[in-house]
C-alpha cells in the first residue's frame, strides 16, 4: 500500500520534461518534491504565479507571495506573475500540460466531485471546476477509499460534480486506474496489494485486463 | 494628467450605502484593501453584497464584516477558511453564490471590459449551470454566465501614482486588476502613492482610466495565513 508520499512519488513520474502543471492542495502539492531533476517543469498556481519554488527559509516569508493553499512560497528563475485572468486563461486555453487534484468521488466514467457535501462541508470549488472543464490531462490523486472504509472511485458520484467525464487516470493507496469508455481499467497494483482487495474497494466497474504490474516508485 | 488622488479612505468610501454591491480584491489574504474594509466595519453599512473570492478568516479581512453581520450576501469561489462564514451560511443567515474561479474573475473582466456574458466550459454538467443557458461549440459544451453588476471596487495595489496607474506586487495582484473599471467606482488603496511621471509607464499593470480615486493606505498588517517555511538546516 502507498502512503501520501508513496502516491505523489507515483504520479511524479507522470510529468515530462517542458510541463506546465498545476497542482492541486493536499497530495498533489506533494508531488512537486519527487519530480527528477534532470527535466525541466514549471508549477503554475492558480493564483497568480509560474516557476514556483519551495517554500522560504525562515524568516524570508513574503506575505505577497503565496500559492493557492495561501502557503507562503518562492519562485525560481524564470518565474513571473499575473492576474486571475490571465490565469484562467492559461487554465480555460489548454496551456497547462497536466492538471494534477484530489477528490471525494471519481465515477468509472470520469464524473469527479470534490467541492461540497451538502448540509456539511462547503468550501467552495475554487479553481477546480475551471481546471477539470478545460484540462486535457487530469491526474485524481487520493486514497482509494474514505474514512469511513467506502468506496470512492463509483459507478456514479453521490456528491455534487465538480466536472463531467474529465478523468483520465487515478491514483490512489493501492492502485493506478486510467479512466476508460468501459470503466476503470487497472495498469498497476500498490506493493502488497492482492487484486481481490482493489475490487474490494472498488464499486465501479473494474477491468483486469493481462498481468497487473506493482508499482515502482 | 487626470488626478484621481484623495485624501484619504473616508474621502474614497464617499457615497457607500446600505445594500449596495461591493468587489473587493485578494485572494485569501494577500492583496486585500485592507484599509477600505477596516471603514466599511467603522462606518456600519449593512445587507452589502461582496464579490471577493474568498470571505477571509474570523478575524481578519472580511472576516471583519461577516461577525459584525454586515453582509447579506458573498459571490467567492472558495470560503474554506471562515468558520464564522460557514456557520451563517448553513443556518441560512447568509446567502452565498459560489462561483468558480475563473469565472469569477472573467464575470469582473466583462463588466469591465464592456461584454455583457460570455461561454465559459467551468461548471458545465454541475449545480452551477443549473437555469443558465448552455450552448455547444465545436463538440464542447459551455455554459453562459453574465458580467457582474457592482457599484464600489475596492483595489489594493503595491504602488500608484495620481493620475490611477497601479503596480501590484507578486500574487498580491490576482483579482485586483480585472475588477478595476469594473464597477461605478474604483477605489484604489496603494502602499505606495507618488507624483504623475514617477511610475515608468511600461510598466503600468493597470491604467488609471480604470480608477476613480486613489490614496495611500495606512498601516497594512498583510496577515499571512499559511506561514511555511523550510529550515535552513536541512537545505542542501
Amino acid at each position: 500500500m502507498l502512503d501520501k508520499n508513496g502516491i505523489a512519488k507515483r504520479i511524479a513520474q507522470e510529468v515530462k520534461d517542458g510541463y506546465y502543471v498545476n497542482l492541486g492542495i493536499g497530495i498533489p502539492t506533494l508531488v512537486a518534491n519527487f519530480v527528477r531533476e534532470d527535466i525541466n517543469v514549471e508549477f503554475q498556481s492558480e493564483n497568480g504565479v509560474l516557476g514556483m519554488g519551495p517554500f522560504p527559509f525562515e524568516g524570508e516569508e513574503d506575505a505577497d507571495i503565496i500559492n493557492a493553499g495561501k502557503q507562503t512560497i518562492t519562485t525560481l528563475a524564470g518565474a513571473s506573475f499575473f492576474d486571475s485572468v490571465m490565469s484562467f486563461g492559461m487554465i480555460r486555453g489548454q496551456h497547462i500540460d497536466l492538471t494534477i487534484l484530489g477528490a471525494m468521488e471519481v465515477s468509472e466514467n470520469g464524473d469527479i466531485a470534490n467541492w461540497k457535501i451538502p448540509g456539511k462541508m462547503v468550501k467552495g470549488m475554487g479553481g477546480a471546476m475551471d481546471l477539470v472543464s478545460s484540462a486535457e490531462n487530469i491526474i485524481v490523486a487520493m486514497m482509494h477509499t474514505n474514512r469511513e472504509g467506502e468506496s470512492k472511485l463509483l459507478k456514479r458520484c453521490t456528491l455534487p460534480l465538480t466536472g463531467v467525464a474529465c478523468v483520465k487516470k487515478i491514483v490512489t493507496n493501492l492502485a493506478v486506474l486510467e479512466v476508460t469508455p468501459d470503466g476503470f481499467k487497472l495498469l498497476e497494483r500498490a506493493p502488497g496489494v492482492r487484486i481481490e482487495d482493489i475490487q474490494k474497494a472498488t464499486e465501479g466497474i473494474l477491468i483486469i485486463d493481462g498481468e497487473i504490474k506493482e508499482i515502482e516508485i | 494628467m487626470i488626478r484621481k488622488t484623495v485624501l484619504n479612505v473616508k474621502e474614497a468610501l464617499d457615497g457607500i450605502e446600505d445594500g449596495m454591491t461591493f468587489m473587493l480584491g485578494g485572494f485569501g489574504l494577500c492583496g486585500i484593501p485592507e484599509n477600505a474594509i477596516s471603514e466599511m466595519v467603522r462606518l456600519g453599512v449593512k445587507n452589502i453584497t461582496c464579490i471577493s473570492n474568498n470571505a477571509g478568516v474570523d478575524d481578519f479581512g472580511l472576516g471583519l464584516l461577516l461577525k459584525k453581520r454586515q453582509i447579506k450576501k458573498m459571490i467567492s469561489s472558495y470560503v474554506g477558511e471562515n468558520a464564522e462564514f460557514e456557520r451563517q451560511m448553513l443556518a441560512g443567515e447568509l446567502q452565498v453564490e459560489l462561483t468558480p474561479q475563473g469565472t469569477l474573475a472573467e464575470k469582473c473582466r466583462a463588466a469591465q471590459a464592456g461584454f455583457p456574458a460570455f461561454y465559459t466550459p467551468a461548471g458545465y454538467g454541475t449545480e452551477v449551470a443549473e437555469g443558465k443557458e448552455t450552448r455547444e461549440f465545436n463538440g464542447k459544451m459551455y455554459v453562459l454566465e453574465a458580467a457582474f453588476k457592482a457599484d464600489f471596487a475596492l483595489i489594493k495595489a503595491w504602488k500608484g501614482d495620481e493620475a490611477g496607474n497601479l503596480i501590484f506586487k507578486g500574487t498580491a495582484r490576482n483579482f485586483n486588476p480585472c475588477m478595476c473599471g469594473a464597477a461605478k467606482i474604483t477605489v484604489a488603496e496603494v502602499e505606495e502613492l507618488v507624483p504623475a511621471g514617477h511610475l515608468d509607464p511600461n510598466q503600468i499593470h493597470v491604467p488609471g482610466i480604470f480608477v476613480q480615486r486613489i490614496f495611500q493606505g495606512k498601516q497594512y498588517e498583510k496577515r499571512i495565513e499559511q506561514r511555511t517555511v523550510r529550515s535552513r538546516a536541512n537545505a542542501g
